[in-house]
């Protein structure tokens, strides 16, 4: 390395938030023009690290320094006066404005629509990232969304520019279009932190790599000197990572070879939505008792409507859908579709049979299973009692999946079952996901992560377009398929 | 736990009336009135006998109660509905309209068969803002505030045509028949059995919400409507149409009973305004029914207080009113700076190291 100052220099870092450590003595160092990935597990202090870094916490003690200079900031305000940038993971956009008005936003003085376009379009031509400043937000893709993000932090004349999982919302296709835009910001001498969880990504695109372990720096280096397994010992600690790596691939059923019955039955099963615009056409399908039918999909392609249609949660337009009685449903929203957030873990347990009950609840059964049911799912949290929003993410996914697996369901959809969760939990809703598998329940996944549908399923399916083709288990020509339509 | 939830059930509504009581005694001050005159009579006009409190402080708290769980029902099921006032009213006017068509010899059974056609009209009332929300989707927010002026041209309506007293004299209904009048309480007193209807109505209400299954619909339909439906399958559209009918239900039987109970005949102001009150006696509840009862009492006894200061103390009655509704603005942003401190420490527990592998997304 060269002897300049760092761009970025955070040392010792503490902070801590009433009993709980976050970070315990945490350091980073980030040289001008490169793409420095900070790893860790969920809870290991990435993002209070960089909260610090942009002025929107403070340390309670160790030092901060630009191009060698140590600074306290007092707000994001001052970060900004220096050239750093954050996207965090939820989007700070105001939904009812338009593209311009959101990127004027925090400026100085009267509103010039005029200039800000032209900020827009110079910032656009120069970064290559489209966007169309007239365009309302909510009308916005979320990749788009993330533009918008990135080009409002561009706008400020940021050079340092802080990504918290910026690929965890995207396609994997708009997640590679990312990743090269980073790369390309580098080179033309910015810097970019990205904070990530996906080890491949990382190791595609970072020149140096950091990992935090419980608010500690454990390994810093250079990504062609590291690798997958040993990023994930970092992460881990060794004892559980060489676990996690080697049962990648588990044993696959053969569930037709077996002659195993068919659960669901789609015939010509045809979606159109609200708009009239037709979601899924002519869909074929069958998933038979004890296999795992990977989708894999570009996000829009229509696997949200083939999923629902499995689940019975959408009656389709055309075709006819034969489903068992009870299918279990882990829905990618769960803040939105499977959680009451401001209930009790019971009284979120009784959700599943939740309108077929009358009379009375029976609470004190229930209290009762949702104890159990915690136990037998690893799920922390304090007591049955507790509220969901008080449950990390992980917890909540597994508590979530506990209650639709209950009583062995015929049938499980399960669509991006482990967005946002750490190693260590997705391994375990794998885990979940495959033993239902083996007691004899069709199980039916989506995820956006093609590695993860490949990792999962006895099958795979691609759904592009509406329309749907089986694929053989091959990952080229599984992504080549979701981009063009398959093979037909 | 649960007797912590009790204490601040009782606690939290007496607060919120010592509040009102030092807030009123600063704004006295300011307007140059007698604080210490204007406050006695305000203690006087609502606890200074037994017989106060039961004439006025309880009297008025009954329709606040019965609009108070109105409110609190709807807005539990994720239904902003602001019109208990129109809805009270509408019960009211049937509630009379079948008073003075049935013969007095009815006796018990013409008293009840008023105070269902309360809970009918009221009902039915709430329907037209629940199937153009769901229907057409009309905000509630709007159009129950539109009926609430609806219902009252329509009972000054009634009262100067098909129910005007037969001397067609004053804008009034005929008085009703001594049999078909709530009974009396206490003699000497206007404390009516309407009161005893009321706490059990309130008692029933929080049973239904905590026990049974579709009182646990409704709340899951308000909490979260979509995962109510996704992984509860709920029908939430029925759901929210049956509450609302539910909470209009609730705020006609307060009329039916304020009709039979206190007023004995339908007039234009029968209710000054109890619908609206309602929403604060609910939000002082924390949308909870055994709660709404307290709220209520305070309510209760800040109206009746306030007549009293007006008579006694000429201190204009609206100057409660101003009161009134401070005390919920301090209730609601403290409730905010509650819910923000309750977040920040959900936070914190999210990131906390003691389950390393699993916390939560706000500190990754």
């Amino acid at each position: 390395m060269s002897t300049a100052a760092p761009r970025l220099a955070l040392d010792a870092i503490r902070r801590s938030y009433g009993e709980v450590q976050a970070l315990d003595g945490a350091s980073l160092r980030v040289a001008a023009g490169e793409v420095h990935a900070l790893l860790g597990e969920n809870g290991a202090g990435k993002t209070t690290l960089m909260k610090i870094a942009f002025g929107l916490d403070r340390a309670d003690s160790g030092t901060l320094a630009i191009d060698g200079t140590v600074m306290s900031f007092r707000s994001p305000r001052d970060a900004m006066a220096r050239g750093i940038g954050m996207v965090q993971q939820h989007f700070a956009l105001v939904e009812a404005m338009t593209v311009a008005e959101n990127v004027a936003l925090g400026g100085k003085g009267l509103l010039n629509y005029a200039a800000t376009r032209l900020t827009i379009a110079r910032i656009s031509d120069a970064s290559g990232l489209s966007i169309d400043p007239d365009a309302r937000v909510r009308d916005l893709p979320i990749g788009a969304q993330q533009r918008l993000e990135i080009v409002k932090a561009l706008s400020r004349n940021t050079t340092t520019l802080i990504l918290d999982e910026p690929t965890a919302v995207l396609s994997p296709h708009e997640a590679r279009e990312l990743l090269a835009w980073t790369r390309r910001f580098a080179d033309g001498g910015g810097t970019v932190i990205l904070i990530a969880h996906k080890l491949r990504e990382v190791l595609s695109v970072a020149d140096r790599v950091t990992v935090l372990r419980r608010g500690r720096t454990v390994l810093t280096a250079a990504a062609h000197e590291t690798s997958e397994e040993l990023l994930a010992d970092a992460m881990l600690g060794e004892t559980v990572a060489t676990d996690l790596v080697a049962t990648r691939r588990s044993t696959q059923s053969n569930a037709a070879a077996r002659g195993a019955k068919a659960v669901v039955t789609l015939t010509r099963v045809g979606v159109t939505d609200a708009q009239g615009v037709l979601r899924l056409t002519d869909a074929d399908c069958v998933v038979r008792a004890g296999e795992i039918i990977g989708v894999a999909a570009v996000e829009g392609a229509g696997q949200r409507e083939l999923l629902r249609v499995i689940a019975g949660r959408l009656a389709p337009s055309h075709g006819s859908a034969e489903l068992p009685a009870e299918v279990g449903f882990v829905p990618e929203d769960r803040h939105r579709d499977a959680v009451v957030l401001d209930a009790t873990l019971t009284e979120n347990v009784a959700l599943r049979d939740a309108n077929a009950r009358s009379g009375m609840m029976p609470w004190s059964v229930l209290r009762a299973s949702t104890t159990a049911l915690m136990r037998e799912r690893d799920v922390r949290a304090d007591g049955e009692s507790a509220t969901m929003r008080t449950l990390s993410g992980g917890n909540q996914q597994k508590l979530v999946i506990g209650r639709e697996l209950a009583n062995v369901p015929a049938a499980l959809v399960v669509e991006n079952p482990t967005r946002g969760l750490d190693i260590r939990a997705t391994a375990d809703v794998h885990a979940a996901i495959r033993a239902a598998r083996d007691a004899g329940t069709a199980v039916i996944v989506y995820s956006s992560d093609l590695d993860e549908v490949l990792l999962l399923a006895d099958r795979v399916v691609v759904v592009a377009g509406g329309r749907l083709t089986e694929m053989p288990l091959d990952r080229d020509a599984v992504g080549r398929a979701m981009l063009t339509g398959g093979a037909s | 736990m649960t007797v912590r939830r009790v204490t601040r059930a009782i606690l939290e509504p007496l607060l919120a009336g010592v509040l009102a009581v030092l807030m009123l005694a600063v704004l006295l001050g300011v307007s140059g009135y007698p604080v210490g005159e204007a406050l006695s009579a305000l203690w006087r006009g609502a606890f200074g006998s037994w017989s106060v409190i039961a004439s006025g402080t309880l009297v008025r708290a009954t329709p606040l109660l019965f609009a108070g769980l109105a409110v609190a029902v709807a807005f539990r099921a994720g239904i902003l509905n602001i019109g208990a006032e129109g809805q009270l009213l509408m019960g009211a006017c049937a509630a009379t309209a079948v008073s003075v068509a049935v013969p007095p010899s009815f006796g018990a059974a013409g008293l009840i068969l008023a105070l269902l056609a309360g809970i009918v009209a009221g009902g039915t009332w709430a329907a037209i803002p629940a199937v153009m929300r769901l229907r057409f989707g009309v905000l509630e927010v709007i159009s129950t505030i539109m009926l609430n002026v609806v219902a009252l041209n329509i009972t000054g309506l009634l009262v100067r045509g098909p129910l005007q007293e037969t001397t067609h004299t004053f804008p009034q209904s005929a008085l009703l028949d001594r049999a078909l009048r709530l009974p009396q309480l206490m003699t000497g007193s206007r404390l009516h059995a309407g009161v005893l209807l009321a706490l059990v109505t309130a008692i029933g209400l929080a049973w239904f919400l905590r026990a049974t299954a579709p009182g646990y619909r409704l709340r899951m339909t308000g909490a979260n409507p979509a995962a109510a439906a996704s992984a509860g399958r709920i029908d939430v559209g029925r759901v929210m149409f049956a509450a609302f009918v539910l909470s209009g239900a609730l705020a006609g039987l307060g009329g039916a009973v304020e009709v039979t109970g206190v007023t004995y005949a339908l007039y234009e102001n029968l209710s000054p305004g109890y619908g609206y009150t309602a929403i604060a006696v609910a939000l002082l509840a924390r949308l909870n029914p055994a709660s709404a009862i307290g709220a209520a009492v305070v309510f209760g006894a800040l109206e009746a207080g306030a007549s009293a200061m007006q008579r006694d103390a000429q201190v204009p009655a609206g100057m409660v009113g101003v009161v009134e509704a401070s005390v919920i603005l301090v209730l609601l942003a403290s409730e905010w700076v509650g819910a923000r401190v309750a977040a920040r420490g959900a936070s914190i527990r999210g990131g906390t190291p003691r389950a390393e592998n699993l916390p939560g997304p706000a500190v990754s």
